[in-house]
C-alpha cells in the first residue's frame, strides 16, 4: 500500500508508461493456414515458434481450416476490420479475384528485386496478377503419379508407365491378374481436388479450358481428359469410391496397398514412406504425371500456394516479417519433406534431396511443365460449375455431351 | 386525458418497438434494397448502381436454382411430415403408463439436444462407406452383401440427410405433442369408449383436434427451419454429389461469400423468405379451416 499520496501519481504514471510500451511492442498476428496436404500443422507451428523466438514482441495466433473453407474465410475476414487476419495462405487460382476486389495488399515494392529469378516462374504466378505481386510463393506443389513397385512386380510389369495410355494398360493387367481389385485411386469428390486431377489430364492431352474467351472444355484435349476418367471408372480400373475421395482418402487407400497408382501432392511422398503411417513404406515410386503420346511427355497442374497480407491488416510490417521468414530459403530447406521449396537452388542442396531423390527428380521435371487453371476473376464460379457437371458425368447422371454443353452454357451466364 | 392515455401506451411500447425495428426491420429493408443493386463484396469502395429486377430475373431463370427449390421443397415436406407422424406416435406411446416411462421421456429428448453440426458429423461417420456403423450393421444382419456408399450416390444422398434430420428433430415434435396430450380430458375419451368408439376413431375425432393447435405451431416452426436448411447439408455433403443435395440456401451463401455478389445473394434470400411466408400462410389457412371445422 502506498501511504504517501504524493508518490502515487508518479508511480501510477510510471506503471502506465510501462504498460503502454509493452503494448506497443506486443503485436499479435492472426494467421490463416490450411490443414490439408503440403506442410503439416506441426511443421507450421514449429516454424512459427522459431519466428516468435527470434522476434520478441510478436506473437502469432494460428488458425488451420480445410482447403474448402479457406477462400470464404479470407473474404469474410475483410469485414472484420482491425481484428481480421494479418497473414493468409491462398491458392494459385484466387489472386485475380482477390486483386480485383482489393482484398490483398499489393506487395510489389516489398519483394526484394534480386529474388525474382531465384524462384521458379510457376511459383511466381501464384501471387502475381497484372504484373503486380500480392505476396510470396510458399508452397510449390503439383500432383505426382505414385506407384506401388511391389504390386507392379507381382503383375510382371517391369517399367512404370510413360504415358496415360500405359497407365490404363498396366492397370488392366493388374486387375486381370487379380493383383489388386482397383489399381487406380484419385480424389474425384465434387471439389477443387477433382479439378486438379482433371487439369493434369487436360494438360497431358493438350486441351484448354477456354479458347478465345469461350468455354472449350467440350472439345479436343479437354474432352479426351474426361473420356479417360469415365473409361477408367466404367472398366473398373479406378476405385469407384474415388468420386467421394479427397487427398487424404487417396493417401489412406494407397498406404493400405489397395491401389497400384495414385495421384497426389508432394506431401504424400514422405507419409507413404513412413512405416508408422503406411503399410507400403519403401515400396513406393514417384514420377511426374505422364503425358500422351505425340502430345506431351509429362503433365502437371500448378497447385502452388502463396502467403499474402489482407488489406485490412493493421500490422503490415510484422506480417511481412513473418512471410519473409516462412518463405526464406533456409526455413523451406529445413522443412522440405512435405513441401518442396520455391527456390531453384534448393533442389541441389543435400538436406532437401537426401532420402527423397526420386521425388526431387520428379519435381524438376514436373515444375517445368506445370499448367495453370484458368486465370479469371470468376474462377471460383467456373470451377464450381465444372465440378458439378464433371461429377455428374463420373456418376453416370448425365451423358458427357449434355453435361459439357450445360457447363458451357452456365459458364457463359456468369456475370 | 384520452390523448395522455394513448401517448402513455406508445411510451410504454417504444422500447420493444425500437428493439424490434433494429433487429428485424432495418436489416430487412437493407436486404431488400441490396437485392435491387449490383453490390459486390470488395475491400475497396466501388459505385453501387440500382439495377431493378435484374437479380430476381437472373435467379428465377437459373435452372439450377429452380431445381434446388424443388429439392428444398422435397426436403421440407418429407422431413417435417416424418417428424410429425413419428413425433405424435412417440408422444402417444409416452403418454401411456408403463414402468420406466420417465426414463424414456428423458432419453427421447437427447437427439434434439445434440447441436446440428455435431449431429451432422456423427451421421457422416455412421454413413461412412468403409468404416461406417450403418454398413457394418446392415452387413452383419445380412441385409446388404457389400458396403454401400450412402452419401456418395446422388439418388439417395438427400434421403440419407433427411433421415439424419428427422432423427434429430422429431423429439421436439414429440415433446410438444406429449404436453398437449396431457391436456386431453380423460372423461371425454372414457365417454367415447363407452359409446363404442375404437382407438383410431377416438384419436381422429378427439385427440388429434385437441392437440392440433400446439402441433401446428411446432410444425410451422419446423417448416421454416427445414426450408432454410443449410448447416446439416453443408457438413454432411457440401451440396454434392453432383449437386444432388444442394438446397436453396446454398445459393444465398454461394452468391454472397463464394462469388461475392452481395446484391444477387440478397435477392435469393428475399425469394426464400417470400416462399417461406407462402408456406406459413397455407398452414394458417389450413389451421383456421380445421378449427372452424
Amino acid at each position: 500500500m502506498i501511504k504517501n499520496k504524493k508518490l502515487l501519481l508518479p508511480v501510477s504514471a510510471l506503471a502506465l508508461a510501462l504498460m503502454t510500451s509493452a503494448a506497443a511492442a506486443d503485436t499479435k498476428l492472426n494467421a490463416l493456414f490450411m490443414s490439408q496436404a503440403a506442410y503439416s500443422e506441426e511443421d507450421v507451428k514449429a516454424m512459427v515458434t522459431t519466428f516468435e523466438e527470434n522476434n520478441s514482441g510478436i506473437t502469432v495466433e494460428l488458425e488451420f481450416v480445410p482447403y474448402e473453407a479457406l477462400h470464404d474465410k479470407i473474404i469474410t475476414s475483410a469485414a472484420a476490420g482491425d481484428s481480421g487476419y494479418d497473414v493468409v495462405l491462398y491458392d494459385v487460382v484466387w489472386p485475380a479475384e482477390f486483386a480485383e476486389g482489393g482484398f490483398l495488399t499489393d506487395l510489389t515494392s516489398r519483394v526484394p528485386k534480386n529474388v525474382g529469378n531465384k524462384i521458379f516462374d510457376g511459383a511466381w504466378t501464384t501471387v502475381t496478377y497484372n504484373d503486380r505481386i500480392y505476396g510470396m510463393p510458399w508452397i510449390l506443389d503439383t500432383k505426382y503419379l505414385f506407384f506401388n513397385r511391389e504390386l507392379l512386380a507381382q503383375a510382371g510389369i517391369e517399367t512404370p508407365p510413360t504415358t496415360w495410355a500405359e497407365v490404363m494398360e498396366q492397370s488392366r493387367i493388374l486387375k486381370d491378374k487379380g493383383v489388386v481389385e482397383y489399381p487406380l485411386v484419385w480424389s474425384w469428390s465434387q471439389s477443387e481436388a477433382m479439378i486438379c486431377d482433371y487439369t493434369t489430364l487436360v494438360a497431358a492431352n493438350g486441351g484448354h479450358f477456354f479458347k478465345d474467351g469461350k468455354p472449350a472444355f467440350d472439345q479436343g484435349g479437354a474432352r479426351a481428359a474426361i473420356d479417360y476418367m469415365v473409361t477408367s471408372l466404367n472398366d473398373g480400373l479406378t476405385n469407384p469410391a474415388s468420386t467421394e475421395y479427397f487427398e487424404e482418402d487417396v493417401r489412406r487407400v494407397f498406404s493400405n496397398g489397395e491401389a497400384a497408382f495414385a495421384m497426389n501432392w508432394t506431401y504424400m511422398n514422405a507419409l507413404v514412406n513412413d512405416p508408422t503411417e503406411s503399410k507400403v513404406a519403401g515400396k513406393v515410386g514417384v514420377m511426374p504425371a505422364p503425358g500422351v503420346e505425340g502430345i506431351s511427355t509429362a503433365s502437371a497442374v500448378n497447385g502452388s500456394m502463396g502467403l499474402g497480407i489482407p488489406s485490412n491488416s493493421p500490422h503490415q510490417d510484422e506480417a511481412w516479417a513473418l512471410i519473409s521468414y516462412l518463405t526464406s530459403k533456409n526455413v523451406q530447406e529445413n522443412y522440405a519433406k512435405l513441401s518442396l521449396p520455391v527456390w531453384k537452388d534448393s533442389y541441389t542442396v543435400t538436406s532437401v534431396t537426401n532420402g527423397q531423390e526420386e521425388l526431387v527428380t520428379a519435381a524438376s521435371k514436373a515444375i517445368a511443365v506445370m499448367s495453370p487453371r484458368p486465370v479469371v476473376p470468376a474462377y471460383t464460379e467456373v470451377s464450381n460449375i465444372l465440378q458439378k457437371h464433371l461429377h455428374s458425368i463420373l456418376l453416370g447422371q448425365e451423358s458427357t455431351d449434355d453435361a459439357l454443353a450445360d457447363a458451357a452454357k452456365r459458364v457463359s451466364r456468369i456475370r | 386525458m384520452i390523448i395522455k392515455k394513448s401517448l402513455e401506451k406508445w411510451v410504454l411500447l417504444s422500447p420493444a418497438l425500437v428493439v424490434l425495428g433494429l433487429v428485424t426491420l432495418v436489416p430487412f429493408v437493407q436486404t431488400l434494397w441490396l437485392s435491387f443493386t449490383d453490390t459486390r463484396i470488395t475491400a475497396i469502395s466501388k459505385p453501387i448502381s440500382w439495377i431493378g429486377l435484374e437479380n430476381y430475373i437472373y435467379a428465377l431463370t437459373d435452372p439450377d436454382f429452380i431445381e434446388a427449390l424443388g429439392r428444398t421443397m422435397y426436403f421440407t415436406l418429407t422431413s417435417v411430415g416424418a417428424e410429425g407422424i413419428l413425433g405424435v406416435g412417440v408422444a402417444l406411446l409416452l403418454n401411456q403408463k408403463f414402468p420406466g416411462r420417465n426414463i424414456l421421456r428423458v432419453l427421447i429428448i437427447l437427439p434434439w439436444a445434440v447441436p446440428t453440426i455435431v449431429n451432422a458429423v456423427m451421421w457422416r461417420l455412421i454413413y461412412h462407406p468403409e468404416y461406417g456403423a450403418l454398413n457394418s450393421m446392415l452387413w452383419q444382419m445380412g441385409i446388404i452383401t457389400e458396403y454401400q456408399s450412402w452419401l456418395g450416390d446422388p439418388d439417395r444422398a438427400l434421403n440419407m440427410i433427411i433421415f439424419a434430420d428427422v432423427w434429430k428433430n422429431f423429439p421436439l415434435v414429440a415433446y410438444i405433442a406429449l404436453a398437449a396430450l396431457q391436456t386431453v380430458p380423460a372423461d371425454l375419451l372414457q365417454a367415447s369408449r363407452i359409446e363404442g368408439a375404437g382407438p383410431w376413431r377416438r384419436f381422429r375425432t378427439i385427440t388429434l383436434p385437441w392437440i392440433f393447435g400446439p402441433l401446428l405451431v411446432v410444425l410451422i416452426l419446423r417448416t421454416i427451419e427445414a426450408f432454410r436448411v443449410f448447416d446439416i447439408v453443408y457438413v454432411m455433403t457440401r451440396g454434392g454429389p453432383s449437386d444432388s443435395t444442394k438446397t436453396a440456401s446454398f445459393f444465398v451463401y454461394q452468391e454472397y461469400f463464394s462469388y461475392l455478389r452481395s446484391g444477387s445473394g440478397a435477392s435469393y434470400a428475399v425469394l426464400l423468405a417470400a416462399i417461406s411466408a407462402v408456406l406459413i400462410t397455407i398452414y394458417y389457412i389450413g389451421a383456421r379451416r380445421q378449427v372452424q371445422g
